[in-house]
């Protein structure tokens, strides 16, 4: 029944209103302050349309999964053991699914118990356990620059203050790092951990060595440094074996986070904290206090598929997908890219990392190429600190190599576009030099390829 | 009691492809709840290849467009509508295309002796052609600092900055030509800010209550409008009745003069010596969470979706072809 409303209201209804639109403004934590729309983040809700090259997202491709042999899993799950598995469970997460990332960690040379590993929703949650558990508001986070703009929200999330540290082509800095750890110390600030990526990294694209991890690890002892390697990409490379991960290189100064999204399926949200027993134990008591526990259904349907599928063969055909993918964005990029342009070149995973022509500001760009039906990413999404305007990210995860290469073509009419009115209003102050506070909202949302 | 009459459906138009889609679909998504909390029927629909053979299966609907931006505002839809004879809800396109274009807007209000901010449009090319130091320098020596630059065609302040000096100019031009190959400099106006809507709910338009806005930040930006509890809002605006009546009026007028129907929304300034300027007009002004109509809307006493629903009604009794714009200038609130 609809509320009965006069026709004409009249004069005598006319109250003031001083209103803000929410109700509960004078409530909200000092860490919510900074929730605020963004013009650019609003842009990637025109990335969905299929007119649109998007560039941007991060979403897996998993058009090559077997549905069927996952639907054949499934049904199995249900009738066999569906009372179990969705009931509550273990706060850690279950035992099958903890011996299984056992057994994926192998791989990647990681020798660990189930017993030391705790189950996450997505490992995004994992570091977000993490964080709450070592961090006061304050507190420093050591990040690479770049680095992951899901990472830089967790930090963020929990007032910490997020010190860049520069990479190269073989990933993070030793001397830049021991640079930054020096400083920090001399001010009296308080270091929590390390953040990396060291695998095919989100969103530069590059891997750190094995000598690199070795000089890292070796540099983390001798600060006491505590390591958070988070490692999604680490069997999607597309030569050879994986790297050794920091982990099995150190087990006392490194946690590790890994995760199913990339291997098999984001939307199950199974990740995982492999860390010491001390931490393990108050990660447990925050994911119960969080979530009681983590999803008992993905966790059996992921240890389900594992058992019953080649799972090893199907991180093959991903990889093999994302190389083709990998070449048609490289193809593209040689073939498209304005002079002045320069990016990485990525061994695996997902994404490239451009570095633009001077003057020409991603961010402010990025209007211009929603306009040419092409969006990425400005590289400010991947700074704490207000830099990145002079790069982007490029994914080739999701998009057809086809789509991939027009979509390199119509940024590169961008490109040439922006250039023009550089000429015409002159060089643009230096961008990197004009900070704004802006970050990890600037990114599109996780649902968005 | 339902009042959706003989009505047999609403479509709900929104997202598209312009920078505010993400406006765009907010604004449908409120409207879509209102109407249908008045039992009216509604199909939300995007902008697609689709929605020419919808609108031929739901014979006896009313569009309802909250396209905001180009291909929303701009008239091109709304030709469409009238190409097919669907009843819609708004100004009709030649209408909106003069409405939309701050440039010809402001041309078309300031003819009719409205106060309007010293304005110059130009496309990008003309800095091209004439060099643009010296345009710059122009522009500083005839407007003046500080200014407002912004693109012709756009809304949510999208594109918008103010300029204080001459040095700020040329990367402001560029930020606005991102949304457009044309822009508008035009002189800032120093005052308080207040937004009038006009509806017309099929006897004549009506200026609801003055929305006057008050950022915490000092500038409306598209932060400060789609960020809950950034601005406050006072309605009716904290001003003197006079001040009050000339808004109003002002309103009515560019409604009129720009021959909108029923539904706009004028943005307007107030000088410290209490003389509304007409800043721009809005054809689908923004229906979401945060923005100014609604609240005008239930300052004057109606819900949402009594006032949307009256406007479906309005629209599917004058039926889907164009009727000649009504002469009188209309009621104030």
């Amino acid at each position: 029944m609809t509320s009965p409303e006069p026709e004409e209201p009249g004069l005598e209804r006319l109250r003031r209103q001083d209103t803000r639109l929410d109700h509960y403004i004078d409530r909200y934590a000092a860490r919510a302050h900074g929730m605020t729309a963004s013009a650019i983040r609003a842009l990637f809700a025109v990335a969905n349309r299929p007119e649109v090259v998007s560039l941007a997202g991060g979403m897996p491709n998993i058009t090559d999964l077997p549905l069927d042999v996952v639907g054949s899993v499934l049904n199995d799950l249900v009738l066999a053991d569906g009372r179990r598995a969705m009931q509550y469970g273990s706060g850690q997460g279950e035992p099958m699914i903890r011996e299984a990332i056992c057994e994926v960690m192998r791989l990647e040379n990681i020798s660990a118990h189930p017993d030391d590993v705790m189950v996450s929703v997505g490992s995004q949650q994992g570091l977000d356990l993490l964080t709450r558990i070592f961090c006061n508001p304050g507190d420093v986070v050591i990040c690479e620059a770049p680095s992951y703009v899901g990472a830089l929200g967790v930090f963020r999330s929990y007032q910490c203050e997020v010190v860049h540290v520069a990479m190269d082509e073989q990933g993070l800095n030793p001397s830049a790092l021991a640079d930054a750890l020096r400083a920090l110390r001399r001010a009296g600030r308080t270091v929590k951990f390390l953040y990396t990526i060291p695998n095919h990294h989100n969103p530069a694209g590059v891997t750190q060595s094995l000598d690199r991890r070795l000089e890292l690890l070796h540099l983390a002892e001798r600060a006491d440094l505590l390591v958070v390697e988070d490692n999604p990409y680490g069997l999607l490379g597309f030569e050879g074996e994986p790297i050794p991960a920091l982990r099995s290189l150190n087990e006392r100064q490194v946690i590790y986070l890994g995760s199913f999204s990339k291997t098999f399926a984001p939307g199950f949200r199974v990740g995982w904290v492999l860390a010491p027993h001390a931490v393990r134990e108050k990660l447990v008591l925050a994911q119960e206090a969080a979530t009681l526990c983590p999803p008992v259904f993905s966790q059996s349907a992921v240890a389900a598929y594992l058992a019953n599928h080649d799972w090893r063969g199907q991180i093959k055909v991903f990889r093999e997908m994302y190389r083709e993918r990998r070449d048609a964005m490289i193809t593209g990029l040689s073939s498209h890219m304005p002079a002045g342009t320069t990016w990485t070149y990525p061994q695996g995973g997902f994404f490239v990392w451009l570095t633009l022509p001077p003057g020409i500001d991603s961010h402010a760009m990025l209007p211009r190429a929603v306009t040419a039906r092409v969006a990425y990413v400005p590289g400010t999404a991947f700074y704490a600190d207000g830099f990145g305007s002079r790069h982007m990210r490029l994914s080739y995860c999701f998009p057809t190599p086809e789509r991939i290469i027009e979509g390199t073509r119509r940024l590169g009419e961008v490109l040439e576009y922006e250039a023009r009115m550089l000429e015409i209003f002159g060089t643009a102050d230096e961008p990197e030099s004009d900070r704004r506070a802006l970050g990890p909202r600037e990114a599109p949302g996780p649902d968005q390829p | 009691m339902a009042d959706n009459g003989y009505l047999q459906t609403v479509i709900v138009l929104s997202g598209g492809l312009s920078h505010e889609r993400d406006v765009s679909l907010r604004s449908g998504r409120r409207v879509s709840q209102a109407l249908r909390s008045r039992g009216i029927e509604v199909v939300e629909s995007d902008v697609d290849s689709t929605l020419l053979s919808r609108l031929t299966e739901l014979t006896g609907s009313v569009v309802f467009p909250l396209l905001h931006g180009e291909a929303g505002e701009d008239g091109a839809l709304r030709e469409v509508f009238e190409l097919m004879g669907v009843p819609f809800v708004g100004s009709v396109g030649s209408a909106c295309r003069v409405a939309f274009d701050k440039s010809i807007a402001t041309t078309v209000v300031g003819a009719a002796d409205i106060r309007t901010p010293t304005q110059v449009a130009l496309p990008y090319e003309t800095f091209q052609e004439l060099g643009a130091g010296v345009l710059v320098k122009a522009l500083g020596d005839q407007i003046g600092f500080p200014m407002m630059i912004k693109p012709s065609r756009c809304g949510s302040a999208l594109g918008c900055s103010k300029v204080t000096r001459a040095k700020e100019l040329p990367a402001a031009m560029v930020g606005a030509y991102a949304y457009g190959s044309v822009a508008v400099i035009e002189e800032f106006v120093e005052g308080t800010e207040v937004t009038v809507a006009v509806v017309d709910r099929g006897d004549g338009p009506i200026a609801l209550p003055a929305v006057e806005i008050r950022p915490d930040s000092g500038v409306y930006d598209y932060t400060a409008r789609y960020t809950a509890g950034a601005t406050r809002f006072l309605c009716p605006a904290e001003v003197i009745d006079s001040v009050t009546n000339a808004c109003a009026d002002l309103a009515l007028q560019v409604h009129a003069v720009l021959g909108l129907r029923d539904l706009s929304r004028t943005d307007i300034i107030i000088t410290p010596a209490g003389e509304p300027v007409f800043l721009e007009v809005n054809v689908a002004p923004g229906m979401t969470e945060t923005s100014a109509v609604p609240l005008a809307i239930e300052t004057a006493g109606w819900s949402l979706g009594k006032m949307c629903a009256d406007l479906v009604h309005a629209a599917a009794a004058r039926g889907g072809r164009s009727n000649p714009l009504r002469a009188s200038i209309g009621a104030r609130w």
